[in-house]
């Protein structure tokens, strides 16, 4: 016979039986009593945070780090309107996360109550699924399906909208097991479907005379074993690769094949190679227009193979040859076993003059930069503490901005999930909260947050939750007093006019950190800057190093907006030409 | 192909009207996503139409009708499909044979010098009267709409009118098993 419990305890029991650890949340009256069956076990730790912004962040580090689904619980009204940016995120990102929040009581919907808004209405272009539920005996198969829908295809956010008398309401639970979702609410993409292409895809990387491998984020949320298959593939095959942003990690950095990132501010080398390549493979990446430039431009002469597990990603913006929609690592496997079988090799002369040209192309030393023997370059910042960090089990976040394209170039990762920063939307203030999820997930490992002075303060508040909850993580502020790249944009398009970008009445970060009971370090200068780095590393509390940089350096190199792969600018000296530049200009 | 905030390579092919019939659970807000997907993504919609068509299965049936390239188009499905209550969509212009039919309501504003004509004209359409307590002229026209185009202009240029359309429902008539 089946007991009946209320609502709150239901949702409790559903996120018990998902294996869910933490939450990440803030309470409000709409979800009261959710909080106070939270009090009322142990299984399940909550994380309090400053901002719900925060916990969504936070939810999406942990995902990211972990493998795990990140769950946050908000109080209706604002506590919702605040999670919009983070969903938005984890939309874009495709990371899972399942979204609690609370709602005013039935009567009371669309009254215009206190703290009431159409939570599912706001929240549905930036979720894969919402559910308003209005009976409490449907709560556990929401939950469940909602948890599936999250971790399954393509990952996302889910919003789970509760109003307050179902979570006082009685019903029955019902478990995991025996819940059936029909088969059109999931994608499954079918396999048998894709064999041909498969095949047809080894066979045109075997005749192949100049590859390359553009991996993308894919490969990491197909799970660690994906990873594995592709580098073994690659290896194979010995062609050259290159990573997007959030791809970063597939493939070691250190692997002789790997070209690095590619896009806007990738590698000089990687995006020469997508211009030239005559067999593109494209696992798990989306043609993003940070990565291809100009779209009429990009990689003309290449037969495109592309591997994605959303159908909608296939020929969004790009026309492929040959679309294979499926999970990385069950289509990598089978062009792994087809290449075996078939005992494919790729013609060695050709691709060791592809290599030759691609050699030629590294020698131009694209992150080449200026060194100051005073002044701390930002890009000799990451690189020292990549150097000092790179024997501990390291997580990076980052805001978005400079910094952030300074560590993806700088930074060297050598393992997927590693490496969490917001690629998509490109969210301001993400780092923090996310570094904090990260660390939560991974009590024992080093977390560095590179952050840029702007940046941190849009959620420096959760400077409370680190301290609270004791989480060591270290917040890496290169500080140059600007949103470097709004200014680096003026500085290139909009005539030197710095327009609001000077981030003016800065906090003093040492005193910031000392106030909130954490430890505040600062370099000035290079020499200031090895001390600072093993100081923040060996300290077993939150850090706030600020570390003082050349304040107008540009993030190079660079393909300007309305430029394409093999039109990359090097260093400020270079100028990009008038007609595309005033082309690129409107663009973002 | 044009979704992207770069300049799209040259249109391969031309804009032309489609008629998508989207299968989905009929559950709240269902219609808001696939409407929201398209106000979302900068798509067109010509008309749209939703109805119950299974009680039992708790099934709606949505038909737009959208124009664009094939490649638009073939996107709008694509996207369609990624909606977590969506069974199936089926564009019904590729699948080649399908029969559609929409209805008009006519408001007409007869008088004693055009009563013949109109009249005439409801009658070489086989537009139908319909009664009502008021005693005014309104006509219903079934078919596919450029019948009803062709119906609506020709009477607008003897008088007046008030006219709602239903936007067209469409089913493919392809033979099929029954077990299917």
């Amino acid at each position: 016979m089946n007991t009946e419990i209320t609502g709150a305890e239901i949702v409790l029991k559903s996120l018990a039986e998902q294996g869910v650890e933490v939450v990440f949340g803030y309470p409000g009256g709409a979800v009261l009593p959710i909080y106070d069956t939270l009090f009322k076990q142990n299984s399940i730790k909550h994380v309090l945070v400053r901002q719900e912004g925060g916990a969504i962040h936070a939810a999406e580090g942990y995902a990211r780090s972990t493998g795990k689904t990140g769950v946050v619980l908000v109080t209706s009204g604002p506590g919702a309107t605040n999670v919009v940016t983070g969903l938005t995120d984890a939309m874009m990102d495709s990371v899972p996360v399942v979204c609690i929040t609370g709602q005013v009581p039935q009567h009371l919907i669309g009254s215009d109550a206190f703290q009431e808004c159409d939570t599912t209405g706001i929240t549905r272009p930036c979720t894969k699924h919402n559910y308003l539920v209005k009976d409490v005996n449907k709560l556990s198969s929401v939950f469940h399906e909602a948890f599936t829908i999250a971790q399954n295809g393509r990952p996302g956010p889910v919003l789970i909208d509760i109003p307050k008398d179902v979570q006082f309401a009685k019903g029955s639970y019902i478990e995991k097991n025996k819940i059936v979702i029909p088969s059109h609410r999931l994608f499954e993409p079918s396999p048998s479907f894709e064999n041909t292409k498969i095949e047809e895809a080894v066979e045109i990387i075997s005749k192949s005379k100049k590859p390359i491998f553009y991996i993308g984020g894919g490969c990491i949320n197909s799970g660690p074993k994906a990873s594995k298959l592709v580098r073994e593939f690659i290896d194979l095959v010995g062609s050259p690769v290159t990573m997007t942003l959030m791809g970063l990690g597939v493939v070691a950095s250190s692997d002789k094949n790997s070209l690095g990132m590619l896009g806007m501010h990738g590698m000089y080398e990687a995006n020469m190679a997508m211009h030239e390549c005559d067999v593109m493979i494209n696992i798990g990446a989306r043609f993003d227009d940070r990565v291809t430039g100009r779209l009429d431009a990009f990689s003309p002469n290449s037969k495109k193979i592309h591997i994605d597990i959303d159908a909608s990603n296939i020929n969004k913006t790009i026309s492929v040859d040959i679309p294979i929609i499926g999970d990385v690592k069950k289509v990598v496997e089978q062009m792994l076993s087809i290449w075996k079988n078939k005992n494919y090799r790729i013609d060695q002369e050709n691709l060791k003059n592809w290599w030759t040209k691609i050699n030629k192309w590294k020698e131009v030393n694209c992150l080449s930069y200026n060194k100051d023997s005073k002044q701390i370059k930002p890009q000799y910042a990451v690189q020292r503490l990549y150097e000092l960090t790179k024997n501990t089990k390291t997580f990076i976040t980052t805001e978005v901005g400079q910094h952030q394209m300074w560590a993806a170039q700088f930074y060297k990762f050598e393992e997927p999930n590693r490496w969490l920063t917001s690629g998509g939307l490109g969210t301001m203030g993400y780092g923090f909260p996310a570094a904090i999820g990260a660390q939560v997930g991974n009590p024992d490992a080093l977390v560095v947050d590179i952050a840029g002075d702007a940046s941190i303060l849009m959620n420096i508040q959760e400077m409370s939750t680190a301290i609270q909850y004791r989480l060591p993580v270290k917040i890496f502020i290169l500080n140059n007093e600007y949103m470097g790249m709004v200014r680096q944009w003026q500085e290139l398009l909009h005539g030197g006019r710095y327009s609001e970008s000077y981030t003016d009445s800065l906090p003093d970060f040492v005193k910031l950190a000392e106030s909130y009971n954490a430890e505040g370090l600062r370099a000035k200068t290079s020499d200031e800057l090895d001390g600072v780095i093993d100081q923040m590393i060996k300290s077993k509390k939150t850090v706030i190093a600020d570390i003082w940089v050349t304040k107008e350096e540009n993030c190079f190199p660079m393909i300007q907006s309305g430029s394409a792969h093999n039109e990359m600018l090097l260093s400020k000296d270079q100028k990009q030409d008038k007609k595309s530049a005033e082309k690129g200009k409107i663009l973002v | 192909m044009n979704k992207s905030v770069y300049d799209a390579p040259d249109q391969v092919t031309e804009t032309k009207r489609h008629i998508l019939t989207v299968l989905v659970d009929n559950e709240p807000g269902v219609l808001a996503r696939v409407i929201g997907m398209f106000s979302g993504r900068g798509y067109n919609i010509d008309s749209l139409n939703v109805a119950e068509v299974s009680n039992d299965e708790n099934l709606s049936r949505i038909t737009i009708v959208t124009h664009g390239t094939s490649e638009v188009v073939n996107q709008i499905e694509k996207q369609l499909l990624r909606i977590v209550p969506v069974h199936t969509v089926t564009n019904l212009d590729q699948e080649g044979s399908s029969v559609e039919a929409e209805v008009a309501l006519v408001y007409i504003y007869v008088s004693e010098s055009n009563k013949k004509k109109v009249y005439h004209l409801c009658d070489f359409y086989r537009a139908r009267k319909i009664e009502n307590e008021n005693n005014t002229t309104i006509f219903e026209i079934a078919g596919a709409s450029d019948r009803v185009n062709r119906f609506i202009k020709e009477i607008n240029e003897i008088t007046k009118v008030e006219i709602v359309r239903s936007g067209p429902v469409a089913i493919s008539s392809i033979e099929k098993n029954e077990e299917e």
